[in-house]
């Protein structure tokens, strides 16, 4: 088996036992990106020169015998809205292209303490706004998968790496899905963390009551890893809670006992993709096989979720993003240009004789600003910021935000109740598999609702997982999703490593670098399909209604 | 009042509390460092930072608000107030908007020279905010030049909004000189209004009696007032210039916008600010990167039993305990804390608080405003003082040898017995007192004669020779003495 095919607790076993070195390893996925980046481009920046030299600074430490970090040497990708000091933090948008941040946001600390190589930083949304990693000021994205299609948002870039055997580990960010719809768009296993889990702390804030840092990895096994890491409670972020981190990795190999699964009937209603209901259902077949109890579980407010998601959000962001006004640092506009724009306006008004417009022209500074965020900033960025000024301003703020808020009360009562009854919800994560790349880019309100299944696990804080279910008639794959209540991340990785021990749809994201990444996909394609069919397990899955491509 | 109206004035206070880092971060708070070199990624506003609150300033702002009598909630959160300034590194104001820390309290003002009665002034809220940066412009020819300095980013602001309860300039006065004695007892805050520690933002209008009823003026704020006397003056012009457009405009409340004026004290007028303030909407909505903040029932008794005795309770005990006049009191209380504790020994000390309180005004604050020193500094101990302040009592020596006394105890630092002892200073015996007071009526006839003639006065000039004979006689006593010997028909 190839490098690149194993799995993070696979390589870290070879690391630690010094079957392996961390260059050897960092190489090999340095390599896969070199072939293959060029079209997928889930990486913004790789500086691999750097990533060998702390790999050959860890390898020198282990045969040193000095103790290791967590990570002991293994490459980890990280998306690029996470401060590293030093280094260029871009969040994807011109506005921060060439900023360099003066501190490491505290994940980056504990990355770096865990020994993690940091081998790039990837490709998002702008700003991690969007669902399709198309916003990104550099270009979008490439599912691996299929390369006309998109990897899902935003954290596109960091799932696509995974996938394409890049990396073995990526960080991401969830606001509403970000992590999770990439994950099943890619076929990987994404995690968003209970809100306050993981430090936000260096993390550039798109809504900062939402937003979440989390593991991608191809297995749960491997997100248990690296969550262990990334967990924690940070005196630098006021939300972060005190609690202690489980060891996630020593306790996922334990199946939930007695386990209750909660369905919700509004999350398999109008708008799901028939391949992908199909998917869910065979997977909920699967954990019913591995003893667990089914039942459905109401959730009345989960229709006004979208909504509710898509006033707070950008109204934080709109505020979020005041700091991006070309001052301080960041984009600027050219001032000489700007100054001769404005003293030639000046001018016309002034033969026109229209004092009315005069006193309405900017000053300087004013038009520094607009002129700094309308260049520095993307469509979909802009347009959440106009949407968020609207709903905050005077006369709306009630009848918007504040009913929001409410509503979002009312989300998380309904989760609540609902995990009175159940340990874990089940459903999908998103409405239908990847879509092409340009396909949905004029109609964002049909982008937004790709949002719907995932946005109440954020306003609600709670924990949600995606793993790989199915692949579907286009060879795409189908993520499932699990959430939990807050603080369970455990019980979350545990019920995903039952379902990852039962099936074999996790590892079919293995195969991708064999030749070329198109090949890949098609081989590991017929790959899975064929395990799959094979399976003596009566316990494994069936491919039920889904057909092989012809 | 003969004016045909009523002033109306609330004040808005802003302080900067006595912390030693910032608001939401770990910068120093302290002032005259060169620019931008207290700053870190948070109060700066760079990309992924977040806010950690400062314990410290939540305590000082409870401790204020307690002490002004304010409701404290039991939660209280945080807002972000969103507006566009280079000076505001993150485009918003974490300051508290609907929930604020404290609400509903009040002040009580008066005046001892009585220009008006003893009166509560409201206080609507305290609440914290953290302070913006320094823009410093240089507008010159028309190419602005502005320069940003961030050291006072995020310096503890706790603002304190009053009712409009104040009818007067010198009202507004007392209230701001009574607020700033308070912060300074509660030791809250330096209150240096040179180095911006404490603002005032004030709003006045009026309300113009007519004969078809009360007719209020526009509400204008006026702002940039560098001194408590600024704001009075700046006050004082305010109602003139109101009163003088109402007469020619007859502009009333609702017929303009609300005006931002500012104090010039070069013209002593106040001017328009060009200012967008009017149509500013700051879309005030939950800061989501703090938590809330609860307080309980214990934490507010707490405090209200640290709070220590309060300028008005003490100005009541000091007349009360030692029998001076509120006047005294007052001037005695707004020294300061540390004043009062060192006229208290001395009165304790000489039993007499009268007299302690004319020595302590009149020989200890001027020293104490020549030397430029605090009264810790002051080089005679209460106690020494006290025992020279014995003596004046006991007629052992006078006033004016005992001022000379002080001095030298100030100069030298030594105690009140080694100077009357090096200076020479005895006692006088009675009978070489007795001695020299007949020698001198002997001497004049003339005196004698008025004397007899019922004109008591004409023993002073007896007694300024028996000083100039021996300093330290007892002037009261040779009075005495002079007059008894004069009735007993020498
Ligand atoms: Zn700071």
């Amino acid at each position: 088996m190839s490098l690149i095919d194993q799995t993070a607790t696979e390589l870290l076993a070879a690391l630690s036992s010094g079957r392996l070195s961390s260059v050897e390893v960092t190489g090999a996925f340095l390599d896969q990106i070199e072939s293959h980046d060029s079209k997928v481009r889930a990486f913004l920046r790789v500086d691999a020169e750097a990533a060998l030299a702390r790999a050959e600074q860890i390898d020198r430490h282990r045969k040193n015998g000095k103790p290791l970090g967590r990570l002991g040497g293994l490459p980890v990708a990280v998306k690029d809205l996470l401060c590293t000091a030093g280094e260029p933090t871009t969040c994807a948008s011109r506005i921060l292209e060439d900023f360099r941040s003066p501190y490491d946001a505290t994940v980056i600390a504990r990355l770096k303490a865990a020994d993690a190589v940091l081998i790039g930083r990837t490709n998002m949304d702008e700003f991690a706004m969007g669902g399709s990693c198309e916003s990104s000021a550099f270009g979008p994205t490439h599912n691996p998968w299929d390369l006309g299609r998109i990897p899902g948002g935003s954290s596109g870039g960091a799932a696509a790496c995974v996938a394409a055997g890049m990396a073995p580990l990526s960080v991401g960010t969830d606001t509403g899905g970000s992590i999770r719809c990439p994950a099943a768009l890619c076929g990987v296993t994404g995690m968003k963390p209970t809100y306050g889990r993981v430090s936000r702390y260096g993390l550039v804030a798109f809504a900062s009551s939402l937003d979440q840092i989390g593991p991608i990895a191809r297995t749960a096994e491997d997100a248990a890893l690296l969550l262990e890491v990334l967990a924690g409670h940070d005196p630098l972020d006021s939300t972060s809670i005190d609690l202690p981190v489980p060891r996630y990795s020593e306790t996922i190999g334990q199946p939930l006992e007695g386990l209750r699964i909660g369905l919700v009937p509004e999350h398999f209603g109008e708008g799901l993709d028939a391949e992908v209901e199909a998917a869910v259902r065979e997977a909920v077949r699967v954990y019913r096989s591995l003893g667990a109890a089914v039942s459905e579980v109401s959730m009345p407010h989960s229709k006004y979720a979208v909504a509710t998601y898509y006033i707070i959000a950008p109204c934080e962001a709109s505020s979020n993003l005041a700091r991006y006004d070309g001052v301080h640092y960041g984009y600027r506009t050219d001032q000489i240009q700007m100054m001769a724009e404005l003293e030639a306006q000046r001018k016309e008004l002034q033969q026109a004789g229209d004092d009315a417009a005069l006193e309405e022209l900017d000053n300087a500074l004013i038009r520094m600003y607009r002129r700094s965020r309308a260049e520095g900033f993307g469509p979909e960025v802009k347009r959440r910021i106009m949407l968020g000024t609207y709903a905050l301003s005077a006369g709306y703020y009630e009848a918007y935000y504040k009913k929001a808020l409410k509503v979002r009360r009312l989300i998380r009562q309904d989760f609540d109740r609902a995990f009175d009854g159940v340990d874990l919800i089940l459903g999908p994560v998103c409405p239908t598999p990847a879509y092409k790349i340009g396909e949905k880019v004029d109609d964002p309100l049909s982008m937004y609702l790709f949002d719907l299944y995932t946005v109440s696990t954020n306003l609600a804080g709670i924990g949600g997982i995606s793993i790989p279910c199915g692949i579907s008639s286009d060879g795409l794959p189908i993520g499932l999703h699990l959430q939990a209540p807050t603080f369970e991340e455990e019980r979350l990785l545990r019920g995903a490593h039952m379902f990852q021990k039962a099936t074999d749809w996790h590892l079919s994201s293995s195969f991708a670098h064999i030749s070329t990444v198109f090949e890949a996909v098609a081989r590991r394609f017929c790959w899975s399909v064929q395990r799959a069919g094979l399976a003596v397990d009566p316990l494994g899955p069936t491919r039920g209604a889904l057909s092989p491509p012809s | 009042m003969s004016e045909p109206y009523t002033i109306i004035i609330g004040l808005e206070v802003h302080v900067q509390l006595d912390t030693r880092s910032k608001m939401f971060c770990g910068c120093s708070t302290a002032f005259g460092a060169p620019p931008n070199t207290q700053t870190c990624p948070v109060c700066i506003g760079m990309p992924g930072a977040l806010p950690v609150m400062n314990r410290r300033a939540f305590e000082l702002a409870l401790k204020t608000a307690v002490a002004l009598n304010c409701e404290i909630p039991r939660f209280t959160k945080w807002d972000r107030k969103n507006y566009y300034y280079p000076d505001l590194p993150k485009g918003y104001q974490i300051s508290q908007f609907d929930l604020p820390l404290s609400q509903d309290g009040y002040l009580p003002i008066s005046d001892p020279k009585g220009r008006f009665e003893p009166k509560r002034i409201g206080i609507i809220r305290a609440h914290l905010e953290e302070d913006a940066g320094k823009s410093m412009h240089d507008e010159a020819a028309g190419v602005a030049d502005s320069r940003i300095d961030l050291n006072r980013c995020g310096t503890p602001l706790l603002e304190i909004v009053s009712q409009p309860d104040m009818r007067s300039p010198a009202e507004a006065k007392a209230y701001l000189t009574e607020l700033k004695l308070l912060l300074n007892y509660l030791g809250v805050s330096d209150c240096n209004m040179q180095e911006g520690s404490l603002r005032v933002d004030a709003n006045i209008n009026l309300h113009i009696d007519t004969p078809e009823g009360t007719v209020a003026t526009p509400i204008v704020e006026v702002k940039n007032m560098n001194s408590f006397r600024a704001v009075e003056r700046a006050l004082e012009c305010e109602v003139r210039r109101q009163y003088e457009l109402w007469q020619q405009t007859g502009q009333k409340l609702g017929d303009v916008p609300k005006q931002t004026r500012g104090w010039d004290e070069a013209s002593q007028t106040t001017r328009p600010q060009r200012s967008k303030e009017e149509s500013s909407d700051y879309r005030y909505f939950p800061e989501p990167d703090l938590v809330p903040v609860t307080t309980t029932e214990e934490q507010v008794e707490r405090i209200r039993r640290s709070l220590g005795e309060l300028p008005a309770a003490l100005r009541s005990r000091l007349q009360e305990s030692y029998g001076i006049t509120p006047y005294d009191a007052d001037v005695l209380v707004n020294q300061g804390r540390n004043l009062v504790d060192y006229y208290i020994e001395l009165a304790e000390g000489c039993g007499d608080g009268k007299l302690a309180s004319n020595w302590v005004q009149q020989d200890v604050l001027r020293t104490l405003g020549e030397q430029q020193i605090e009264i810790a500094e002051f080089p005679a101990p209460a106690t020494a003082l006290a025992r020279l302040l014995d003596m004046v009592r006991a007629g052992k020596i006078t006033t004016s040898r005992g001022r000379e006394v002080l001095a030298e105890m100030i100069t030298s630092g030594k105690s009140a017995e080694e100077v009357i002892k090096d200076m020479g200073i005895e006692q006088v015996d009675d009978s070489a007192l007795q001695d020299l007071c007949r020698e001198l009526i002997e001497a004049s006839p003339k005196v004698v004669a008025q004397v007899k003639q019922g004109r008591q006065k004409a023993v002073g000039a007896l007694i300024g020779q028996a000083k100039k004979k021996n300093p330290n006689v007892n002037p009261a006593r040779v009075r005495e003495i002079c007059l008894e010997l004069i009735g007993n028909g020498h």
